[in-house]
C-alpha cells in the first residue's frame, strides 16, 4: 500500500498541472459569487460557508475520473488486481493519494477564497477544517464512484450524479460549522459531525470501492 | 501443475471457445496459436483471473484455483498488450513499484534485459521495443511458478529475443510454467501447442 502510495505521490508530482487546475477551479468558483451576488460585504459573509464548501467539492470531483481511468487504459488497474494487494488497501491508498494531491491543495488555497466571499478572519481555522473533513469524505466517496463508473460510457459525467448527492451531509455540516465559527458560536458539534461522516466512510467506501473493482 | 477442464469463454453473447482442456506441468511450455480474435487473448486472463469463465473449471495442483483469486495472482505474472507502464516515470521507478510489492531488484532486472543504459531514462521517452522489454522485466524481478505472456515479442529485436529466451529457460528450468499467445517465432524449445 505504501508502494501504490509512494508511485501516486510521485506521478502527481511529475504532473502538478493536475493538482493546480482542481485549486484554480475552486478559487475561480469562489471568484464567481462577488460577480453573481453583488458586492455587498454583509451578503457575501452571509453565502460564504456554503459557497466555500460547494466550490471546494465540485473541485475535488475534477481529478476523479482519472483516478482508475488511466490506470485502466494503460493496464496498470489489471497488475493492481494480480499485485497481490488486497483492493480495499489498493481503494484506501488511492483515495489517500487523491486527498493529498488534491484535498490538501485546495485546504492550502481556501484562505484565499475565503477573502474573496469576506468570511471573518476568526473563522478561517474552522473552514479549513471543515473543508478538510469534507474533502477526506469526498475522496473516499469519489474513489468508490471512480470504481463504478470504470468503463461506463460518459464516465465523466455519471460520477458527479453518483457521489454529489452522497456528499450533501458534508455540505451541511461544514457549512454550519463556519456559520458557526464566523458567527462566534462553538463550531465542535458540526466539525464532530463532519468527523463522523469521514469515520464511517474509511471502512465503507474502500470495501465498495474494491467490490466494484472486482467486477470489471 | 496447472489443469484446465473445459473451458468456454464468452463476451457478450458471442461464445468465444468452448471444451478448452489441457495441462500443464512445471517446466512446460504451452504455445497459444490462432487467428485474431479466437481468443488467445481471452483464455490468458481467463488464467489469471481477470475474467470468470463461462464453464469449466481452472486447477491448480488439484484444487480450484479461481476460488480464492487473490491467493492465485501470488502465483502468476500477467504480461499483456497494454503494458502498464507511466510515462513520466523512468525505468528504475516504473520496476520500483513492482519490486516493493513482489521483492527482487529493479537494477538487476533491466540488467537482463539489456536495459541498464536507459534505467534513469523517462519511458516515454523509450520505443515501443525497448518499452515492451522493460514489462518484460518484470519477469526477472522475483520467481513465481506461472508466466502467462501475451504476444511476448512483439516490436522486439533478435538481440532481446535472445535475451527473452535465456529469461524462458532458466525460468523453465527450475520449473517455471510458460502460457505465451503469439503469431511469431518463439524461443521455447519443445513448447507444445494449443490451437484456438
Amino acid at each position: 500500500m505504501i508502494a501504490l502510495l509512494r508511485q501516486e505521490m510521485r506521478l502527481a508530482l511529475r504532473h502538478p498541472a493536475d493538482s493546480l487546475a482542481a485549486v484554480m477551479f475552486f478559487v475561480l468558483v469562489a471568484a464567481l459569487f462577488p460577480f453573481g451576488i453583488g458586492p455587498a460585504p454583509e451578503t457575501l459573509a452571509r453565502i460564504a460557508p456554503g459557497a466555500l464548501c460547494a466550490a471546494a467539492l465540485l473541485a475535488a470531483l475534477l481529478p476523479l475520473d482519472r483516478l482508475f481511468g488511466a490506470d485502466a487504459e494503460d493496464g496498470m488497474l489489471d497488475q493492481l488486481l494480480l499485485s497481490g494487494l488486497p483492493l480495499v488497501l489498493v481503494a484506501l491508498a488511492k483515495a489517500l493519494a487523491h486527498w493529498l494531491t488534491t484535498g490538501l491543495p485546495l485546504l492550502l488555497a481556501a484562505p484565499i477564497a475565503a477573502a474573496m466571499l469576506n468570511l471573518p478572519v476568526a473563522a478561517w481555522g474552522v473552514a479549513m477544517a471543515a473543508l478538510g473533513l469534507a474533502t477526506g469524505f469526498l475522496s473516499l466517496l469519489g474513489t468508490a464512484g471512480a470504481a463504478l463508473t470504470l468503463g461506463a460510457r460518459r464516465g465523466g459525467v455519471l460520477l458527479p450524479l453518483l457521489v454529489l448527492p452522497l456528499a450533501i451531509p458534508s455540505v451541511i455540516f461544514g457549512a454550519a460549522a463556519i456559520e458557526a465559527a464566523a458567527a462566534g458560536l462553538p463550531a465542535r458539534p458540526y466539525l464532530l459531525l463532519l468527523a463522523a461522516l469521514l469515520a464511517a466512510a474509511l471502512p465503507l467506501a474502500p470495501l465498495a470501492t474494491a467490490a466494484a473493482l472486482r467486477v470489471e | 501443475m496447472l489443469e484446465a477442464q473445459d473451458l468456454a469463454c464468452r463476451r457478450g453473447e458471442r461464445a468465444i471457445f468452448a471444451g478448452l482442456s489441457f495441462r500443464l506441468a512445471p517446466g512446460e511450455a504451452l504455445l497459444l496459436l490462432g487467428a485474431n480474435g479466437s481468443g488467445k487473448s481471452s483464455l490468458l486472463r481467463l488464467l489469471a483471473g481477470l475474467l470468470a469463465p463461462a464453464e469449466g473449471r481452472l486447477l491448480w495442483d488439484g484444487t480450484d484455483a479461481l476460488a480464492d483469486r487473490a491467493a492465485h495472482a501470488t502465483r502468476l505474472r500477467y504480461l499483456a498488450h497494454q503494458e502498464a507502464l507511466k510515462p513520466s516515470l523512468t525505468a528504475t521507478e516504473n520496476l520500483d513499484f513492482f519490486a516493493r510489492l513482489w521483492g527482487g531488484t529493479p537494477a538487476a532486472a533491466l540488467a537482463r534485459l539489456d536495459l541498464s543504459p536507459l534505467a534513469d531514462l523517462p519511458v516515454r521517452l523509450l520505443s515501443a521495443g525497448q518499452r515492451r522489454r522493460l514489462a518484460l522485466a518484470r519477469l526477472a524481478l522475483a520467481p513465481v511458478p506461472l508466466w502467462l505472456l501475451d504476444e511476448p515479442t512483439l516490436g522486439l529485436d533478435a538481440a532481446a529475443v535472445g535475451r527473452l529466451g535465456g529469461l524462458l529457460a532458466s525460468h523453465r528450468a527450475a520449473g517455471g510454467m510458460v502460457l505465451a499467445a503469439t503469431h511469431l517465432q518463439l524461443p521455447l524449445p519443445g513448447a507444445r501447442e494449443l490451437q484456438l
